[in-house]
């Protein structure tokens, strides 16, 4: 019955869309909108959470709809009603968020209607269980974003970044499309339980892998795929940016964890090696060109990059011991994997509502012309905080349980025989690590930057508090991120049944270990108690506050700042963005982005500015993109040709081309 | 075989890579000849060793012919050599030196997949030894390689040498005739460098190979 | 269960009261190697009681996350020195936070003496927290390859589990465990701003990482932020010596005597150490700021290394 459920929510989203288009730009559009899609997106969140403890039917619902001898199969499974919990949550949070956000949009009628389409396409995509409906949920998912990207196209930015964003999608979808056609065969069997019955010999297999790889890793922001991201999920409004680094990415996983877990069968081991390298540099890219940017929306966009390649790491680690056949460790890999799927939604999401009021308050995303928004915004900025320092994977919150889990699955790797694995691995385990230290290091300086220090300009003097809802659903998300980090044992129970339809067993409960710590392997081996950990500071901090102004001294007094006694009023004297990422700019960026600094000093007397130049070259752009853009504009210009021909030479061509169908006709037997 | 035997045979070999990778993060002249002794010394205890639990006696002439000529010899002439020639102290790197070390990491990786992969069936002791013996030889040529300073690469050259020995003396039962020749040509290679190092300090005023290379392409 | 409780009490509580000692310890052997009679060995004693007794002078633009930071530094590091072993090993509570999480910890503190340095808005806060973050961003990844290597040896990242494994007679001399405790002495070395990698006793700013960040601070503020950074020092030193220096440690079933014995080994061997970093630090000088990721790189590498030896063969 969930997923008949499931089909009635989503049919009201779709239903939403032309109610939209209906209301326009009318005063009240935007609540009556945003607000019955965040009870309609709870409700689906709520029937899904259903689904994945227990209550999920096995068997699914056949809609007469698309292709006429196959229909339109969706269904429920424990890894669907997983995502759907996540894409739900991430729904629901954003329409909340809108109820606030939404009242500053000038043009709500180009972003009204298909927000709700959006969402009902993740839902779709999630549901399906053949390879029509899923390809078709896909491009509706992204012609919806789409038009969402290019909802303010009075900028040129927005423009290309939507183009871009055009062309990469359809790339994606053409090498899904080929790889559902490898998979259901000359027989055209789309259904994913004939796709799973059938066993693809091993080269076929290996051309899929890689096909799914680029098709859903290109949606997700996998590097070099990712040139899109950054473009396209700043360019669009606040809320539907969380909803496309928080949500949509994750569906692109989804999908990869779909087709490479549940419908390709057994695994090869070589697979799990292009899995490891290609997320151990996503991570490690993804952060360091996040230490390049100065607009807060692309830094974010850029660390959902980093977050992507710790999710694929993961899953590769967990394809590696399913391979071997070491099922347990593979689980505790892809509960580590999911478990990061759900906390990064959660901050993400945070951050982008962050990031979207400060947009609001100040009219401005470049953190050089941010600064002191903590005393304008005290309550964003604690939220904001809380996302930080979750991103950051700092206990007790959500982000180090995720990352404690995936380095415990990295020690449990030695097991594996394969010479390349055991190279690989530690590698990647150091990559791993050296993305979250390089993290920590990005969100001191988006944090720091944007809300610490003296306001930069006087759009940041004077910014004003956000409205209620918004702090409303930044809160909730605060606060989930703090649960996931200090009862981490009962999410752990709750991938139990994924893990279980995906890869045959699960981690060891959870529920039971005493005190609500978590023991992923065996109590002798490892443990973490979030609450502890969390009571244990708690308890200290207030302990020495105590003590201290109890017993010491509690007078505070204000003064100028000391700056070792050369103050300087002007508050362009405090470090920027720019500067305060130049150490690790010249230790990282010299090689990876050839990163110059220029300086260029006045001769003695002359009465100019010196100046200092940062050059930073985006090498995958310059060196994967902009050859292949240049070849088919060599290739567009020839083939223009074909434009000016006479119509005898048209009918050649025709001619010629009947002839050539014909032979093959004739020779292929 | 097993137990303090071994674990201390490994440490000595462990040691050595070490000091390679020492040497390859040095980019002053002086501090890389002290590296080199250090180099050497630890050669010399690990063939001692060697001789120790192999009871070979012969190797601990080895050792010592290691520890008299290679670690204080040879530094003791490059250093005279380095003062009589004038050469600036300082080495330019061809890449920094973080690369370096990255590099020097991947040819461990390397020579650990090669040696045991190629040696599936040998004794666990010497094979591991001889891992980490290529590991010396490949991070002697990169010292080599990455060196602009001519007294640079012919420490990296000898260095290379001392790997040799490592895995000559970790495959049990190397002749000392082997050794003397090994250690006698080497002796004649490095006169023969010193010499044209002379020679082309007199004619060119500099033994950097990026100021040398200028002049090749003079005779036309 | 009550002896387990007083003893993970008296832990917390002998650790707070030792680190000062150290660090007076250490800055006395400095002065004295220098030919100076150095500040008396209780004299951070005195500078605490000193510093909380003042008032706190907060720029004018201060923000609560200012006042509210050295609270949170402090609790962190506490918590996290806590849970290594000093005189006795298997802590009541060491299965609540493993190395990784300890490691993480002062990693949070870090992350929020990092925003402390940006929250007056002047540029000497930027120097510090910038230059910290760098440090940061190449100290942990080699920390975390260096727990690698331990719990790949040892079995467990648990400490205690680790430290006993380490104090019994299964470990050998392992080439690993040799070049991962080179990478630990160097990233302690980095971690609590010691030369070469920062000047614990400078007022440069060209040569500042760590004061730049707390420049602004002063009275009950300082001396927590003071107390914590003894603690880090503290913290790192029990590490070397509960994992590579493990004789001495009393056993979790000990009884008094034996206790005692553990703590007067432990005493010893904090004087130990001590003298070795005061001579470290007074023999060499400290490094330009752009050699430090050399020196941390070479770290990195050398744990990376020890990680992948354990990967490849159970002997190494």
């Amino acid at each position: 019955m969930t997923v008949v459920y499931a089909l009635y929510g989503v049919a009201a989203l779709l239903a939403l869309a032309p109610i939209a288009v209906f209301l326009g730009a009318a005063p009240r559009a935007s609540s009556i909108i945003y607000g019955a899609c965040l009870i309609i997106a709870s409700g689906l969140g709520a029937n899904a959470l259903l689904a994945l403890f227990g209550h999920a039917d096995a068997s699914g619902v056949t809609l007469p709809l698309g292709l006429p001898w196959l229909g339109s199969h969706l269904r429920i499974d424990p890894l669907a009603a997983f995502f759907l919990v996540v894409v739900n949550l991430g729904g629901a949070m954003a329409s909340l968020f809108a109820l606030g956000y939404g009242r500053h949009e000038e043009t709500p009628q180009r972003v009204l209607p298909f927000y709700p389409a959006y969402l009902a396409g993740m839902n779709l995509v999630v549901l399906s269980a053949d390879a029509f409906t899923f390809l078709v949920s896909w491009e509706f998912m992204s012609l919806t974003s789409w038009a969402l990207v290019i909802a303010h196209h009075r900028d040129r930015e927005n423009l290309r970044a939507g183009y871009v964003y055009l062309l990469m999608a359809s790339f994606g979808t053409l090498a899904l499309l080929l790889a559902f056609g490898l998979l259901a065969g000359s027989n055209g069997n789309y259904a994913f339980d004939s796709i799973r019955a059938a066993h693809p010999s091993a080269g076929l297999a290996a051309l899929v892998l890689i096909l799914v790889l680029v098709g859903t890793g290109s949606k997700a922001g996998v590097v070099p795929l990712h040139a899109w991201l950054p473009l396209a999920h700043p360019a669009a409004p606040s809320h539907v940016s969380a909803l496309m680094s928080g949500v949509m990415t994750k569906v692109a996983v989804y999908g990869f964890i779909r087709i490479v877990f549940d419908l390709l069968g057994a695994p090869d081991w070589w697979w799990s090696i292009l899995v490891l390298a290609v997320g151990g540099i996503t991570a490690v890219m993804g952060v360091l060109y996040a230490l390049m940017q100065n607009d807060l929306k692309r830094v974010l966009a850029y660390s959902t990059i980093e977050n992507i390649g710790i999710i694929f790491a993961a899953l590769g680690l967990a394809l590696a011991f399913k391979a071997e056949g070491l099922f347990l460790a593979a689980a505790l890999a892809l509960t580590a994997g999911l478990f990061h799927v759900f906390n990064h939604s959660l901050f993400k999401s945070l951050l982008f509502f962050g990031a979207g009021a400060v947009l609001n308050a100040t009219g401005e995303r470049d953190m050089d012309h941010l600064g002191g928004l903590i005393h304008r915004m005290p309550k964003t900025a604690f939220v904001f905080l809380v996302g930080c320092a979750a991103i950051s994977a700092l206990p007790p919150l959500n982000g180090f349980v995720s990352e404690w889990l995936t380095f415990q699955a990295i020690l449990l790797s030695p097991q594996l025989p394969s010479w390349g694995l055991k190279l690989m691995i530690p590698t990647v385990g150091a990559l791993l690590a050296l993305s979250a230290a390089l993290a920590g290091a990005c969100f001191v300086r988006a944090f720091g930057i944007s809300f610490l220090g003296r306001p930069r300009t006087p759009a940041a003097a004077s910014a004003h508090e956000t409205d209620g809802l918004s702090l409303a659903a930044m809160f909730v998300l605060a606060v989930l991120c703090l649960i996931a980090g200090i009862v981490p044992g009962f999410f752990i129970d709750a991938l139990a049944p994924v893990t279980q339809a995906v890869i045959g067993v699960n981690m060891p409960h959870q529920a039971g270990v005493q005190w609500l710590s978590i023991v992923p392997i065996a109590e002798s081996r490892s443990s973490y108690n979030g609450l502890l950990v969390f009571v244990f500071v708690f308890l200290s901090g207030s302990i020495g506050a105590f003590a201290i102004h109890r017993f010491a001294s509690d007078k505070s007094r204000r003064g100028p700042a000391w700056d070792c006694g050369y103050p300087d009023p002007s508050s362009i004297t405090q470090y920027t963005a720019s500067s305060f990422a130049q150490p690790i700019r010249r230790v990282f960026g010299t090689t990876v982005f050839r990163a110059r600094e220029i300086g260029e000093m006045p001769p003695p007397g002359g009465m100019g500015p010196a100046r200092l130049t940062v050059q930073v070259h985006d090498l995958i752009w310059e060196g994967l993109y902009v050859p292949i853009a240049d070849l088919v504009g060599i290739a567009a210009e020839r083939l223009n040709v074909l434009q000016f021909l006479t119509i005898r030479r048209y009918l050649s061509l025709v001619f010629a081309a009947l002839i050539l169908l014909l032979l093959v006709l004739a020779i292929w037997q | 075989m097993h137990g303090l035997q071994f674990d201390v045979a490994h440490l000595l070999a462990g040691s050595l890579v070490l000091v390679s990778f020492v040497m390859l993060y040095q980019d002053r002249l002086y501090a890389l000849l002290n590296v080199y002794a250090l180099h050497a010394l630890v050669l010399a205890l690990s063939v001692a060793w060697q001789a120790f639990i192999q009871q070979a006696p012969h190797l601990y002439v080895t050792a010592a012919i290691a520890l008299v000529f290679k670690a204080i010899v040879i530094p003791v002439v490059l250093h005279r050599i380095i003062v009589k020639l004038g050469i600036h102290r300082e080495i330019e790197t061809v890449v920094s030196v973080g690369l370096t070390m990255l590099g020097g990491i991947a040819l461990v990786a390397l020579s650990m997949v090669v040696m045991l992969r190629v040696t599936a069936g040998a004794d666990p002791l010497a094979r591991e030894d001889l891992a980490f013996a290529l590991s010396v030889v490949l991070m002697g040529l990169l010292v080599m390689v990455t060196r602009r300073n001519a007294v640079g690469q012919v420490v990296g050259f000898m260095s290379l040498e001392n790997g040799l020995v490592l895995a000559a003396t970790g495959a049990k039962g190397m002749p000392l005739v082997v050794e003397i020749s090994v250690a006698f040509s080497v002796l004649i290679a490095f006169i023969v460098i010193g010499i044209f190092l002379f020679r082309i300090r007199e004619r060119f005023d500099t033994v950097d190979m990026q100021a040398l290379d200028r002049f090749r392409g003079e005779r036309r | 269960m009550i002896r387990d409780l007083a003893l993970q009490g008296s832990e917390m509580l002998l650790v707070l009261l030792l680190s000062p000692l150290l660090t007076g310890f250490v800055r006395k052997v400095k002065a004295r190697l220098l030919r100076r009679q150095g500040p008396p060995l209780l004299q951070p004693y005195r500078d605490l009681a000193r510093l909380l007794r003042k008032d706190v002078v907060l720029a004018q633009n201060a923000s609560w996350l200012f006042r509210a930071i050295p609270y949170i530094v402090f609790a962190c590091t506490w918590v996290a020195a806590s849970l290594v072993p000093t005189f006795s090993g298997g802590l009541l509570f060491s299965w609540s936070a493993d190395l990784i999480a300890i490691i993480a910890l002062i990693g949070s503190a870090r992350f929020f003496q990092a925003l402390a340095g940006l929250d007056v808005g002047t540029a000497f806060g930027g120097i510090g927290s910038s230059r910290e973050v760098m440090i940061a961003s190449l100290a942990e990844p080699a920390m975390l390859m260096i727990v690698f290597t331990l719990a790949l040896i040892a079995g467990s990242t648990q400490l205690s589990t680790m430290a006993a494994f380490m104090s019994s007679s299964e470990v050998g001399l392992r080439v690993s465990l040799g070049l991962g405790l080179i990478a630990l002495v160097m990233v302690a070395i980095a971690e609590n701003a010691r030369i070469p990698v920062d000047n614990p006793a400078t007022h440069l700013e060209l040569t500042m990482v760590h004061e730049a960040m707390v420049l602004e601070y002063s009275g009950r503020h300082l001396a927590l932020i003071e107390l914590s950074s003894f603690l880090k020092l503290l913290l790192y030193v029990s590490l070397i010596g509960c994992l590579f220096v493990p004789w001495g440690t009393a056993t979790p079933d000990a009884d008094a005597r034996e206790l005692l014995f553990g703590a007067g080994f432990y005493v010893g061997k904090l004087a130990v150490a001590g003298f070795l970093l005061a001579v470290f630090e007074t023999s060499i000088a400290k490094m330009r700021v752009f050699r430090v990721p050399e020196f941390l790189g070479a770290a990195l590498m050398l744990a990376l290394l020890a990680t992948l030896l354990r990967f490849v063969s159970g002997s190494f």
